[in-house]
């Protein structure tokens, strides 16, 4: 535990990404199994324990400590696990356990157990240590790492080529011992090309305009990019199907209805979208947020499934399967337009109302592609265009220059800040989370709530704001002046308006972010809610 | 004999009727009894101040000769009556010079601590606590997660992280009057015994602290070119500098600060600090406890800072507690926030 605490604290205060992965290759180097397999998991989100939630831990310090001395200090502090490490005062002192030892022995844990557990092992441990093992355990740790830092720094450290690393990644389970065991030369490469298992996608990155100038359109494809979610299907006929979410998740128990009765044989990239029921082909694709009513759900249930049918709506083959569904062909080193064509033959052999095939849009140039994405504004479940390069293989993680996604513009309004509230991790001391507001009438009415799109300079002055302006506090929140004469305006630029229950006006911007602060406008010149309304028709 | 009655608040800061004079005043006042250098503690424009000769050296050094109409000083543990009442100055622990400050009126004991620590300092004389009925302390550390490591184990760590990358300069935030000089003696006394580069604002208090007898080594104030003129070593300049043009003659320096908000790691995040160093010149939280209860008071008034916490506690203590809503302090470098 005493070195992959310093580990994590270490990686917190190093500002530079090559700093991080120096003590990344040095961590994997010094370390043994399976504690550095465990590390990893930890960094990349990949260890999953769920038995201990934030409750658990605040009862834990509330036995130990005042609960309002906690409560002011976590108000402080703005992270819980920092907030419980540094009051925890010292029991007896018992053995520190191990990183290997706290993972394994909480996954074999009932919650019963672990409450008893977790405050021996906070005894045994110094400040350091109390804070990294409740990290762990509430698997939040925010030390800037990437999972592909994570793999860059396993690239460096084995001398394999990260791409290679990639192919084989989400085959295992932490602590991925074959993987180590591959990776140090102690063992052959894994396979996992035949398995159902994830593969890491391939991303696009965001079109600038002046990267057209660069770019021919003759060698690229054009889509719709589809406002849905990001799956990838593995299908055989021997054992099934499974469904995975752009990280790897296995969803396929939510959607029972596009796993069972088999509709594909290989391995595609698409997306999920949810169709209007009784009606079918892309013209039936409905709003993300009629799919949003079927995502995050562990089971689903029939009339759940009756009321919102879904299907994918595909745009990539990796895996091809011949005619008898048993012998796959890694396709994914093959160009997009090849792929493209085996995709075409694979959705037309389905033949299944629940695989839909993502259109290739007609254009000569980028002003006529432009065009179109104007028009698609009008389509609730398109939101942009995407660029494919004919010549791309299919790459796991976000390789430059191949793919671009061509968002529609933002929508602006200028809204009034109502409320804040601290943020965590780096932000914890300063107001750094805007709940905003449009007018109805005389009333400002909640519409959104940010805590991105500003600089740490903007930062700054949004804090001193709240601050200096605050009327009402409501715990960790605080109401700040919002008159038609006095508070302030910002300039909320976002990517669409749901209708919603939760939200006193009936709206919700979607992808809401802080574009400028308009100190030039009094919030009586802010937008009507009215202009949302419009937009969400 | 009420407390209230020796001691109050008014807006240009704490008054004391009978002996008509001000405890750390925020306006130009006639009398004024000064605890220790600091700018917010210490300002310009008094006709009359009390205070220890260090002080009144401090306070030379940087508001010039103008600082105060006439300057009395007072040794540790000396007595001057001022009106009805008697004040003594008892060391702080704070900076060179700190002092806190007795006042004994009718029979009645109240101290105002000042600002104070009880970390061993190699650079002024140890707090010393005072029986007294009424003790005024501050809280600027005044949460329980504020409970700090030992001083020299930070200064371990500095010297450690040195020894890790020699090939980079460590330039550390430090605040220039009182943790500068406090860090550089801590260092000397761990066998550090290179030329420390510094920042021009702190070089003149360090000057003074060798006259009141601190030994404070090799010293050199840093140049355009002293990054390149000489090995990679250890920088030392006030916290506002530390990611301003200045360090960036240091190339890719290891950003250190100094600082008892280091305990926080987002406070360290925020400030783009690679080593935090939680070493502060305030009582953590332990030590404001202990130093309640060393005093015997029985009424205690918290002024800046975390004062809800502290007085939760006086409450389960059984103490009789109120704030005092000191405006115009800050704590530890809020300055340079």
């Amino acid at each position: 535990m005493k070195a992959f605490a310093r580990l994590l604290e270490d990686l917190l205060y190093q500002p530079a990404r090559n700093g991080k992965l120096a003590l990344l290759v040095d961590y994997l180097a010094a370390t043994p199994d399976p504690d550095r397999g465990y590390a990893l998991a930890a960094l990349c989100s990949d260890l999953v324990l769920d038995e201990v939630k934030p409750a658990l831990l605040r009862g834990l310090i509330e036995q130990r400590a005042d609960p309002i001395l906690f409560r002011l200090s976590y108000d402080f502090v703005g992270d819980l696990s920092e907030t419980i490490a540094l009051m925890w005062e010292a029991g007896e002192a018992a053995e520190a356990p191990g990183l290997a030892q706290v993972v394994e022995t909480l996954r074999a844990l009932s919650k019963a157990e672990a409450r008893r557990l977790i405050p021996l092992w906070l005894d045994a441990l110094d400040g350091t240590g109390r804070w990294a093992l409740l990290k762990l355990v509430t698997g939040a740790l925010r030390v800037g790492v990437s999972t592909g830092l994570a793999k860059q720094a396993l690239a460096q450290w084995s001398g394999v080529a990260q791409t290679e690393i990639e192919e084989v990644w989400h085959g295992f389970a932490p602590p991925y011992l074959p993987l180590f065991a591959w990776l140090s030369g102690a063992a052959a490469r894994p396979s996992a090309n035949d398995a159902l298992c994830f593969h890491s996608p391939m991303l696009a990155q965001p079109i600038d305009d002046t990267d057209f100038a660069k770019l021919a359109p003759t060698d690229f494809c054009a889509e719709w990019k589809w406002d849905g979610v990001r799956v990838q299907l593995k299908g055989r006929a021997d054992v099934g199907a499974r469904l995975f979410s752009r990280s790897g998740d296995d969803i396929s128990a939510a959607f029972p209805d596009l796993v069972d009765p088999l509709l594909f044989h290989g391995g595609l990239d698409g997306e999920l979208v949810a169709l209007e029921p009784g009606e079918s082909g892309l013209e039936a694709v409905a709003s993300f947020s009629t799919l949003q009513q079927r995502l995050n759900r562990k089971t689903v249930s029939a009339a759940m499934m009756a009321r919102i049918p879904v299907a994918i709506v595909a745009y990539d083959l990796l895996f091809a399967a011949d005619s008898s569904g048993e012998h796959w062909t890694d396709i994914r080193p093959l160009p997009f337009q090849e792929r493209r064509a085996l995709l075409e033959q694979a959705v037309a052999r389905a033949n299944d109302p629940r695989l839909l095939l993502s259109p290739l849009l007609d254009y000569r140039d980028w002003e006529s592609l432009a065009a179109q994405r104007a028009v698609s504004a009008q389509h609730p479940s398109v939101e942009g265009v995407m660029l494919k390069r004919k010549a791309s293989p299919y790459l796991a993680g976000r390789p430059k220059g191949e793919w671009f996604k061509w968002k529609r513009d933002a929508h602006l309004l200028d809204c009034v800040m109502m409320y804040a509230q601290r943020g965590h991790g780096k932000r914890a001391s300063l107001y750094s989370d805007y709940t905003f507001g449009l007018w109805s009438g005389d009333m400002l009415l909640p519409v959104g709530k940010s805590y991105f799109g500003f600089t740490d300079a903007e930062l700054a002055q949004l804090d001193r704001f709240v601050r200096q302006n605050t009327t009402q506090r409501f715990g960790p929140v605080r109401e700040v002046v919002h008159s038609r004469d006095d508070g302030l305006v910002l300039e909320i630029a976002f990517e669409g308006v749901q209708v919603s229950a939760r939200h006193k006006s009936g709206y919700a911007m979607r992808f809401p972010r802080i574009n400028r602060i308009r100190r030039d406008k009094k919030p009586g010149e802010a937008d009507l809610l009215e202009s949302l309304a419009k937009l969400a028709r | 004999m009420r407390p209230q009655d020796l001691l109050v608040l008014r807006p240009d800061g704490l008054c004391c009727p009978p002996g008509d004079f001000l405890i750390d005043p925020l306006r130009p006042a006639a009398r004024a009894v000064i605890t220790h250098g600091h700018s917010d503690h210490a300002r310009a424009g008094h006709d009359e101040v009390l205070c220890t000769a260090a002080t009144a050296a401090i306070m030379r050094a940087r508001l010039g000769e103008g600082a105060a109409g006439r300057f009395h000083t007072l040794d540790y543990g000396e007595t001057v009556r001022i009106g009805e009442v008697d004040v003594t100055l008892a060391p702080a622990g704070h900076v060179l010079g700190s002092a806190q400050v007795l006042l004994e009126w009718r029979g009645l004991r109240m101290v105002f601590s000042g600002d104070y620590k009880r970390d061993p300092d190699p650079t002024c004389a140890p707090f010393e606590p005072i029986r007294c009925h009424v003790f005024i302390t501050e809280a600027t550390f005044g949460l329980p997660v504020f409970r700090r490591p030992a001083p020299g184990d930070e200064i371990d760590r500095l010297r450690a992280s040195m020894a890790r990358a020699p090939q980079r300069w460590h330039v550390v935030g430090a605040y220039a009057l009182g943790k500068a000089q406090r860090l550089i003696a801590e260092l000397r006394a761990a066998g550090e015994d290179r030329a420390i580069l510094m920042h021009g604002a702190a070089m003149k208090i360090c000057a003074l602290y060798e006259e009141f007898g601190v030994r404070l080594g090799a010293l050199e104030p840093a140049r355009a070119d002293s990054a390149k003129s000489s090995a990679p070593g250890l920088a030392l300049c006030p916290p506002s500098a530390l990611q301003d043009r200045w360090s960036q003659k240091f190339g890719d320096p290891v950003r250190g600060m100094a600082s008892g908000w280091m305990q926080i790691k987002g406070r360290a995040r925020q400030r783009g600090v690679e080593l935090p160093l939680i070493l502060s010149d305030h009582a953590d939280w332990t030590q404001l406890q202990q130093t309640i209860l060393d005093t015997g008071a029985e009424e205690i008034w918290i002024t800046h800072g975390q004062e809800d916490a502290l007085m939760r506690w006086c409450d389960l203590r059984g103490l009789a507690a109120r704030p005092l809503n000191l405006a115009g302090y800050e704590g530890e470098e809020e300055a340079a926030e």
